[in-house]
Parts: C-alpha cells; sequence; structure tokens
C-alpha cells in the first residue's frame, strides 16, 4: 500500500509541477491571440494604408530592414504597389469572420443532427450516421474546387464549402455523447416528468455536450484558417482584390525568387494565428474535456 | 463475422453509389462544357451537335444511368479536353501520386516515431516540449507555403535541390517535407500515448528486472507492441495524403492526380473530375473497409462478440 501512495504521488509532482509550467504559457497565448484579433477588429484605424489602393510607382518594394526598404512600408509592398502589412491587417479580418461564421453554420447543422442521430437511435441514427460517412470519405479539397465552379466563389461560396465539410465531425462527436448521456436517470426523470423530446433533448442533454463543442470549435479555428487559405490559394476560395492571406501567398508565388516577402509575411501570419489556436485549443481540451484526446 | 462483413461492404457501396450521385449532378451544375470546347463562332447547330456527340442533350436522369452502367464497366468516359478515355488518363497519373505519398508517409515516420518514443520516455522534459512544438508547427503551417518557403529556401539559395518537376530521388525531398510534416503531430500523439500505455505494463517491468538493456526496453519490447495504434492510422494518412497532394502537386508541377484533377475542374472536364472524386471516394471506403476487417482480425474480442 505505502509503496502504492509513494508511486503515485511521485508521479503526481511532475504533473503538478508540468500544469503550473503551462499557467504563464496560457496568459501569453492568449495576449498573443488578442493581438492578432485586435487588428482585426481596428483595421480601419490600425493600418497605415488602404489595403486595395496601390501606387504602381512603388511597386515591390522590400521590406525596411533590406536595402531599398522603408518605413513607409514595413513589410515591402507587392506586384501592384499596396501596402503588404495593412493588406495583413485587414486580411485577418477575412480569416477570422470565415473560420468563425462556417463553424458556427457546420457546428450548429452537426449538433442538431448529432442530437437526432443519438437520442432517436434506429433507422434516423442509421441515416444520419451514413450521411456522415458519406461526408467523410469525400475529398474535401477537390469538392470545394467543385462547388467554388458551380457557385462561383465569393465569400459566401467559402462558408458553405466549409461549413459543408465540417458538420460531419460535430455530428459524429456529439451523437457519440448523447449515446452515453441519454442513459443517464435525469434522462429518464425528465420523461417521466412529461417533457417532450426535443425538450429533453436540448434542454437536458444538449447542456452536457457543451463542453465537447466548444473545445472542437476551438480546435478547429486553426483548421478552418488553412483550409479558407488553401482554397484562397487555389483561386476559389475569397475572390481577388480582398486581402486573404491564402491568395497573398498566391500571388507572391510566381515572384520567390525576386520578392520572396510578397508570399513570405502572409503565410507567417496564418502560421502564427493557427500555431496560437492549436495551443490554445489543446490547453482547453484538457481543461474541459480529456475524453477529446484523440481528436 | 460474415454477415458484419457482407453488411459492411454493402453500406461501403450505398455511401459509393450517393457521392456518384453528388459529384454528377455538382458537375452537370458547374456549367456547359461545350462554351469551352467550341469557339466563339460556333453556331447554335455546332452546339446541338456537339451535345448530341457527348450525350448532352439527353435528360439528367439518363445521362446519370448511362454514367452508372459504363462506370460499372470500369468505362469513364472520355475527356472532353484531352479526348482520351479518363480512367488512362488518371492511370497514367497514378503511380506519380502514390510515390509521392510514399516519400511522405516516410517522412513523417521518421519524424513522428522518434519524437513521440522519446517524449513518452523522457515525459515532461525539455525534449517532451520541443517534440511538441516541432509536430505542432507542421499542424499549424498552410503546406502551400511550407512549400513555397522550401523552394525559396533549398532551391533559390542554397541551389541544393531541384524546385519542381520530377526525375530523380531528390525531387522527391522537398515535396514530400511539404505533405508530411502536417501528419507528424498525429503520429507523434499516438506513438506518445501508446509508448506511455505499454511502458506502464508488467511485461516492461519483468524485462527490466531480468535486466534488458534500457534501450531495447524502448525501442524493441515498448516499440513493437506501441506501433499497432499509429499503424492502424497509416490508412486515414493516405486519404488525408492524397488530397494534400492536390495543392502540394500544384506548388511542385508534379504530374501526379493532383495536378490532373485541378486542371480537370478550371476546364469542366466532366469525366475526369467524376473520375477522380469516385477512386478517391472508393480509396476512402475500401481502407476504412480494410481496417474494420484488420481490427477484426487482430482482436479476438471483436471476433467473438460478432
Amino acid at each position: 500500500m505505502a509503496v502504492a501512495t509513494a508511486r503515485v504521488e511521485a508521479q503526481a509532482v511532475p504533473r503538478r509541477r508540468a500544469r503550473a509550467r503551462r499557467a504563464p504559457m496560457v496568459v501569453f497565448l492568449t495576449v498573443l491571440l488578442v493581438i492578432l484579433v485586435l487588428p482585426a477588429l481596428l483595421a480601419p484605424w490600425l493600418a497605415p494604408h488602404h489595403p486595395l489602393e496601390g501606387q504602381l510607382a512603388e511597386k515591390l518594394k522590400p521590406p525596411v530592414w533590406l536595402t531599398g526598404g522603408s518605413w513607409q512600408y514595413p513589410l515591402g509592398t507587392d506586384p501592384l504597389g499596396r501596402d503588404i502589412l495593412s493588406r495583413l491587417i485587414f486580411g485577418a479580418r477575412v480569416s477570422l469572420s470565415v473560420s468563425l461564421v462556417a463553424i458556427f453554420i457546420g457546428g450548429i447543422l452537426g449538433t442538431v443532427l448529432g442530437l437526432f442521430a443519438g437520442y432517436f437511435g434506429g433507422w434516423t441514427d442509421s441515416l444520419i450516421m451514413r450521411a456522415v460517412d458519406i461526408a467523410f470519405s469525400l475529398p474535401t479539397i477537390l469538392l470545394g474546387l467543385v462547388l467554388a465552379v458551380v457557385i462561383g466563389p465569393s465569400f459566401r461560396t467559402v462558408i458553405v464549402i466549409v461549413a459543408f465539410l465540417l458538420w460531419a465531425r460535430y455530428a459524429r462527436q456529439v451523437r457519440g455523447e448523447v449515446l452515453s448521456v441519454k442513459e443517464r436517470d435525469f434522462v429518464a426523470q425528465a420523461r417521466i416528468a412529461g417533457c417532450s423530446h426535443l425538450r429533453i433533448m436540448f434542454g437536458h442533454i444538449l447542456p452536457n455536450v457543451v463542453n465537447t463543442l466548444i473545445v472542437l470549435a476551438t480546435l478547429q479555428v486553426g483548421y478552418v484558417i488553412l483550409l479558407e487559405g488553401t482554397l484562397s490559394f487555389l483561386g476559389v476560395g475569397i475572390p481577388p482584390p480582398t486581402p486573404a492571406w491564402g491568395l497573398m501567398v498566391a500571388t507572391g508565388r510566381a515572384l520567390i525568387v525576386s520578392a520572396w516577402w510578397v508570399s513570405f509575411f502572409p503565410g507567417l501570419a496564418i502560421l502564427v494565428t493557427v500555431l496560437t489556436l492549436n495551443l490554445l485549443g489543446d490547453w482547453l481540451r484538457d481543461r474541459l474535456d480529456p475524453k477529446l484526446r484523440q481528436v | 463475422m460474415q454477415r458484419y462483413l457482407a453488411q459492411r461492404v454493402l453500406q461501403g457501396a450505398v455511401t459509393l453509389l450517393v457521392i456518384s450521385l453528388i459529384i454528377f449532378l455538382l458537375a452537370r451544375l458547374s456549367g456547359d462544357p461545350l462554351q469551352i470546347m467550341l469557339s466563339e463562332e460556333a453556331t447554335k447547330e455546332d452546339y446541338a451537335i456537339a451535345a448530341q456527340h457527348w450525350g448532352l442533350d439527353r435528360p439528367l436522369t439518363q445521362q446519370y444511368l448511362t454514367f452508372l452502367g459504363n462506370a460499372s464497366r470500369g468505362d469513364f468516359g472520355r475527356s472532353i479536353r484531352l479526348g482520351r478515355p479518363a480512367l488512362e488518363l488518371v492511370w497514367e497519373r497514378l503511380p506519380a501520386t502514390l510515390k509521392l505519398a510514399g516519400a511522405s508517409i516516410a517522412v513523417s515516420l521518421l519524424i513522428a516515431i522518434p519524437i513521440g518514443v522519446l517524449s513518452a520516455v523522457r515525459r515532461d522534459t525539455a525534449l517532451d516540449y520541443g517534440g511538441k512544438v516541432i509536430a505542432l508547427l507542421g499542424q499549424s503551417m498552410p503546406s502551400f507555403w511550407l512549400g513555397i518557403v522550401l523552394i525559396w529556401v533549398f532551391a533559390v539559395m542554397l541551389g541544393w535541390l531541384p524546385a519542381s518537376g520530377t526525375g530523380g530521388p531528390q525531387h522527391f525531398v522537398l515535396p514530400a517535407i511539404a505533405l508530411g510534416w502536417f501528419q507528424v503531430a498525429a503520429v507523434m500523439r499516438l506513438v506518445r500515448s501508446a509508448m506511455l500505455d505499454v511502458l506502464d505494463s508488467e511485461y516492461v517491468k519483468l524485462a527490466r528486472i531480468k535486466g534488458v538493456a534500457e534501450r531495447a526496453v524502448v525501442w524493441k519490447h515498448c516499440l513493437r507492441n506501441a506501433a499497432i495504434p499509429p499503424l492502424t492510422y497509416i490508412g486515414f494518412i493516405v486519404a488525408v495524403l492524397l488530397t494534400g497532394s492536390l495543392v502540394i502537386e500544384t506548388v511542385f508541377a508534379w504530374p501526379g492526380i493532383g495536378l490532373l484533377a485541378i486542371d480537370a475542374v478550371r476546364y469542366r472536364d466532366f469525366p475526369v473530375v467524376q473520375t477522380v472524386v469516385l477512386l478517391y471516394a472508393a480509396k476512402f471506403v475500401v481502407i476504412n473497409l480494410l481496417v474494420d476487417v484488420a481490427y477484426v482480425y487482430v482482436d479476438p474480442r471483436i471476433r467473438f462478440q460478432r
């Protein structure tokens, strides 16, 4: 017994230490996230130049620390003479709004379907889960390409594509949890008390899966930003003059030999944003919902 | 057991059928391919003749049934743009894509397994965190950008490796890294958690008591047993890789299915798009089926439950 306790303690100590070490990390990440979100909110006041109007005479100026660069354009200019920093700041708006709206729509759709599948079981369940299987076996990006060609690239198209690609994940996760939650006593009691099915699903079961939903949504923001970037890079995301990060990387692709900064900085912006969100999501998952470890 | 398998095969077939319907309708909604094929001076009669030739003047349901019937015989139609059988075009490009996928799986495993093992053995040390950072970086980087940056550094600045195209083994390095790094985080996590489980088990303790060298305990006794979850995950990786290759093949001008598919979508080349999407979906369904069968085979508990 004593040996067992000693072993447990020996294991517990480094873990506690690890948790303590992570606390400042979370503060740091939150600060970083604020630094990333603020420009998106305050873009018109923060950006030094207009994101769409360039001076052709100033095209392809290098960043300030290279010869030929100036503080007027701290990160240089693109082939149309537009300020890259200003476009990055406005691009943050595009990326964040696309992901939040798409996750919101896809999340609601998936959650509702997952609730129905898990709660009613039977053929409702089979039907919805088959649809989930189908959604998972479709080649995502390729389907996005086809969809974009069908409905024409626009802000709305990107959101439809991404939401369409996301819902299945939520449906599967929620269904799995509903299966176990619905066996709990309070559900049976609610039923005896005469609650309707809808009320049990949304009033009693849904609050029990909210944690999972929050964690899943956080972990997906980064993924969706990457997805939006990929679609924009392939030319089927946000249509041109709009400053979308993926599009900016695509613009600079052919210029990588002469003007690397055109595609380097927007990609770096994606990397930092997604990394921050992934780390925060990881932390949130450990805190709120360790069940999701494998996600 | 047999009933279970039959059920799974049937489910897979239904899935493929629905996907074929979805992609057929989407492709037909995406606009008139004749507008791209015919010159601007084409008259109405030219359009009618061309439509009749390609069967585009018949009702949609009939077009779909014809498509299904032909597809079941392995005939996926001819590419509208290149005039050759779509399946033949896809088949030609398949080896390039598969080779690239193989190389990038090798890259992911080569990075992920050592990191996963070491971070489990040296849990909560700097090594553990460092490994996590490498893995998370890969998961947070847009692969198209990683590809461009790799070209910039290793092809343009250093001149060590070719920037695009195929050829010798050196052509594989950059695209394989750009494609494979993304998967490292997932594999590493699986290896790490499996290793943590195994390190705690009785037979590992026994091996240590017997005096087996620590290196052999970790890399032989533990890793062999911890390798099962990551191995089953490889099926999933293959599926993701083939999608990821759309982007990487564009960046590196790699003559695989991804590049073919993107061109086909741009030129509204229905038959090729349909073939590629169906192939991807079929591969996914088959891989899932194989994984399920493998589980049943490997784990007797599942076998006897059925």
